[in-house]
């Protein structure tokens, strides 16, 4: 009994965890400019293929991996650079629907370069479960929730204890007087999009021994993380982890308690009641306000 | 002359907001520039510090011309400005936020400076963990004037730094204006407030409409009978 709901939570938490560093990306580039950007789950997507197809060229997986995730961030930057900055100052609405084109385009451009079928990536370290509490868990998992633990408090220094970081925050609250201190408000939202590439790759790379990866995979993925950032209150970063986990455990309780079949509704269902009750998310209060 | 703006335009779209101004900023010198609500003179800061472009004419910062320079570029140079309306990151702390003033400089210089500025301002240093947005009105013009002396200015631009500020208040800005400026802090500052700030300005220009109608010694305007008129409500 117990077991079985250690289990569940288990496998929650690990799709949790790659929710979360998605929807970390959502809220990176919504804090720098108010854009939610539709194009993440291809960030997750590329970090996937990207490692596959290195593999394939018979580099070794540390190598592939760091292509991957570079790959990834140059096509962040590339989309900020040349499909985002050229219209910054179009409205938000017409911002979002460039990042929709650009999702749709990496797609069509990865299953040309590629394929359609579904790779599997092997598990960083071996794949024999480990028994806790009567439930099993993969070493994939436990690499998964490592690296993501890692990559907050990476990113948690870096916003708050560097002059770059500080300066994508001040940015975010305020880009007139961000510019008066002299900080390029450009570059700012260059560099979200090269972290946001980062961190959906990232994602895109260690859910892959898992659940199998393919061109389609950002979709889906792309969509949870976006719900992760909404629940958590678009734009705070520790409410996108948050958000992250509940939706993953519930799917995990969903599939293992009720069917399967409801697991991909549990998201957008657990979305619809948040939007209604508390339309700031769960730790909402009062919107951002920004001048 | 360390800031020379020459012939300089500046448009919203198609609403002209700047016509042909003239201003000379000499080194040390404080500077004022008065004018009623919509003449311009938030623009004129705006374009001197390339947040908004000019469209006709020049600024020249010690002789070199700057009108082509990104805002960042010319915060190096030190064209420094304090907007208007108390621009704090709101949810930074006091300190990141002064910080975040040095941002163009070397860290271990900068250092420093946030000291001097804990010494200047001693409410800041006491607050220095809090964050921006709950401090006080004038804490917060404190902390926005802080923040700019931060990046060493060579010339430090004051959007009506004593706007909504209760009168105790707008005389310690003014107090700390005139200490700075007795500092060798050359000062370009924009007020409503234009009887105090031609009591303590080198020289003063008036804006009307986006361009430049009067110009001359504190004293001179003070005394002259159409600023006694428009301005000063006598
Ligand atoms: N962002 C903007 N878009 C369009 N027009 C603007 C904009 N900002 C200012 N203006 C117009 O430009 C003119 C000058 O405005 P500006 O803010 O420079 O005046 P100001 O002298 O600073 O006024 P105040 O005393 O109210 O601060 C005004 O007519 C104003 O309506
Ligand atoms: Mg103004």
């Amino acid at each position: 009994m117990f077991a079985e709901f250690l289990q569940f939570l288990f496998s929650g938490i690990t799709v949790g965890a790659i929710y979360a560093l998605v929807g970390l990306g959502f809220a990176i580039i919504y804090n720098a400019s108010n854009v939610i950007n539709f194009a993440q789950g291809e960030f997750v997507m590329l970090g996937g293929m990207g490692t596959v197809f290195f593999i394939g060229l018979g580099l070794p997986m540390p190598l592939a991996v760091l292509l991957a995730v570079s790959l990834t961030v140059i096509v962040g930057f590339g989309l900020e650079r040349f499909a985002v900055e050229p219209a910054r100052d179009a409205p938000i609405v017409t911002l979002i629907i460039i990042t929709i084109g650009a999702s749709i385009f990496l797609r069509g451009a990865a299953q040309l370069v590629w394929d359609r079928n579904f790779h599997s990536v092997a598990s960083f370290s071996g794949s024999d479960p480990i028994m806790i509490g009567g439930a099993s868990i993969l070493p994939q998992s436990l690499w998964i929730l490592g690296c993501t633990v890692v990559i907050v408090i990476a990113l948690h220094m870096f916003f708050n204890h560097s002059m770059t970081g500080k300066s994508i925050i001040a940015t975010s609250h305020n880009p007139l007087a961000a510019k008066l201190m002299g900080i390029n408000t450009s570059m700012v939202l260059l560099m979200s999009f090269g972290l946001s590439a980062l961190l959906g790759a990232s994602a895109g790379i260690l859910i892959a021994p898992i659940s199998l990866t393919y061109t389609g995979v950002g979709i889906m993925l792309g969509l949870k993380g976006f719900c992760a950032a909404v629940l958590g209150g678009l734009g705070k970063p520790m409410g996108a982890i948050a958000g992250g986990l509940l939706v993953g455990i519930s799917e995990a309780m969903t599939a293992g308690y009720i069917s399967s079949a409801y697991k991909d509704a549990v998201a957008f269902i657990i979305i619809l009641a948040v939007l209604f009750l508390m339309p700031n998310g769960l730790f909402g209060g009062r919107g951002t306000e920004r001048v | 002359m360390l800031l020379e703006i020459r012939n300089l335009s500046s448009q919203y779209g198609r609403i002209k907001a700047l016509r042909g101004i003239d201003v000379d900023v000499d080194e040390g010198e404080l500077v004022a520039l008065v004018g009623a609500n919509g003449a311009g003179k938030t623009t004129l800061l705006r374009t001197i510090s390339g947040v908004q472009p000019a469209s006709e004419g020049s600024v020249m910062l010690a002789k070199r011309e700057i009108t082509s320079f990104s805002s960042s570029r010319r915060v190096k140079l030190g064209v420094i400005q304090v907007p208007e309306g108390r621009q704090v990151f709101g949810p930074m702390s006091v300190e990141d936020n002064l910080i975040l003033g040095s941002y163009t400089r070397e860290r271990a210089e900068a250092a420093r400076t946030i000291e001097e500025m804990y010494t200047r301002f001693p409410v800041l240093k006491e607050k220095r963990h809090q964050m921006a947005g709950t401090l006080s009105g004038g804490q917060q013009q404190m902390l926005t004037m802080g923040r700019a002396l931060m990046a060493k200015p060579r010339i430090l631009l004051l959007d009506e730094p004593s706007m909504g500020l209760a009168p105790l208040l707008v005389d310690e800005i003014f107090e700390i204006v005139s200490q700075l400026r007795a500092a060798g802090t050359t000062i370009f500052m924009v007020e409503q407030n234009a009887f105090m700030a031609l009591e303590i300005a080198d020289r003063a220009y008036v804006l009307e409409a986006g361009q430049i109608t009067l110009s001359g010694t504190g004293k001179e305007l003070l005394s002259n009978e159409k600023v006694i008129e428009a301005y000063l409500g006598i």
